[in-house]
């Protein structure tokens, strides 16, 4: 069944209110498209430009009120979806998974469990690209690194469209909009601009799972998904705990080992 | 001719461990240079990460983290919490090309007043060495209109 026939079969017999995917867009983008009668099927599409990670939804006020979804996901969107349940955010009653592989099978995943099954089979390394860029930031001296970030910070707008499109960034106050003190400048200045990057990345370290998605909706292509990469990769070198791999949670920040081995303490 | 540079140094201590050992530094009357600016919070876990950079935003050119030794909180487990935030967060500095440095990590028991005075001298003579952070300093007025 292609994901056409499973999102009609799931709306027919009111296994779900709502089927959210990819639709298409402008100019060849792909958009979301939220699915809530089963004659409007045909606007689901699925190929190789459906990247966007749609969990980000599930924690919207006016999408809870749909009642339960059914969401295509890419394996990110997977463990986007198992972080979301780790965190409470998601009942695992609430959504049906409709899990898409690289070869565009669509395989329905109707529970925790299931999901992490099958994310277990998955690879979870990152593009070429980014791995590329990664080794050569790691290559750099520090003051080389400094002013990498300096000159792409620099275009940097402030317009926290990376925030938005983040699954895991789905808090009701964000820090970002607290004023009374104001913890980080409004202003895209470079100091506004470094301090909210450094927050935003400390957030999701122990969290972020990779989709990349932040780096994708920046508007002037700042590689700032590198810097939430960054964050979990060590979150897993030093402590060894991934995010979205479980729906039990696993919070690097909020747990510790009396043995933690560290380097720099005196 | 222009003064010699001195460094500002930020600290951030927890109150029962460096806060009262640096208070012993004091009173077993041990001398320490005088660049050090000491904030005493309630425990390590509760200093956050954005404390050190806004030190540095505004002035510091070096900051120590002090507070008690792993299995002697005072609150059990603070230092434990702040010990693996700082773990990541050091690396994250690093990445995107902050001076770590510049940041003195240790553990400063309340019975270890000389500590404490050895671990301020040779924190300011580094930074003496290295000299301001101007570049993190510039960012607080670059595009500020």
């Amino acid at each position: 069944m292609d994901v056409q026939e499973h999102a009609k079969h799931l709306l027919e017999s009111a296994a779900v209110k709502v089927v959210i995917g990819y639709g298409l867009g402008t100019r060849g983008a792909r958009r979301p498209v939220f699915v809530r009668n089963p004659g409007q099927v045909a606007k689901l599409v699925v190929d190789a430009a459906c990247v966007q990670n749609l969990a980000t939804y599930l924690t919207r006020r006016e999408v809870k009120a749909m009642g339960r979804v059914a969401l295509v996901a890419r394996p990110t969107t997977l463990r986007a979806l198992l972080q979301l349940m780790a965190e409470r955010q998601v009942k695992d009653a609430d959504v049906v998974a409709l899990a898409l592989d690289e070869r565009g099978q669509v395989t329905p995943l109707e529970s925790a469990q299931a999901l992490e099954e099958y994310l277990a089979q998955q690879s979870r390394a990152l593009a070429p690209a980014d791995r590329e860029l990664l080794a050569r930031l790691d290559g750099m001296s520090r003051q080389e690194r400094w002013d990498f970030w300096q000159g792409e910070l620099a275009r940097c707008m402030k317009c926290y469209a990376c925030r938005n499109s983040c699954p895991m960034c789905y808090c009701g106050h964000c820090t970002m909009d607290c004023n009374r003190p104001q913890w980080v400048p409004v202003p895209s200045h470079a100091l506004g601009n470094l301090e909210y990057h450094m927050v935003r990345a400390m957030h999701l370290a122990g969290r972020c799972v990779a989709c990349g998605d932040c780096g994708r909706a920046c508007p002037v292509g700042i590689p700032i998904h590198l810097l939430t990469f960054h964050a979990e990769a060590r979150v897993q070198a030093h402590f060894g705990q991934s995010a979205g791999l479980s729906a039990k949670l696993d919070y690097a920040l909020s747990t510790f080992r009396p043995d933690d081995k560290e380097t720099f303490i005196r | 001719m222009a003064a010699p540079f001195e460094p500002k140094i930020t600290a951030f201590v927890c109150n029962w461990c460096t806060y009262a050992g640096a208070d012993l530094t004091g009173t077993s009357r041990i001398k320490y240079q005088a660049n050090v600016r000491m904030l005493r919070l309630p425990c390590t876990g509760r200093i956050d990460f954005m404390l050190l950079a806004k030190a540095f935003a505004r002035g510091s050119d070096g900051i120590i983290i002090s507070g008690c030794h792993p299995n002697d909180c005072h609150y059990t487990s603070g230092n434990y919490h702040a010990r693996r935030r700082w773990m990541v967060y050091r690396d994250l500095m690093d990445f995107m090309g902050i001076d770590t440095r510049r940041i003195t990590f240790s553990w400063v028991s309340a019975a270890e007043g000389a500590k404490w005075a050895e671990l301020v001298n040779e924190v300011t003579t580094g930074i003496r060495a290295l000299g301001p952070y101007a570049e993190y300093q510039a960012l607080a007025t670059t595009g500020v209109e």
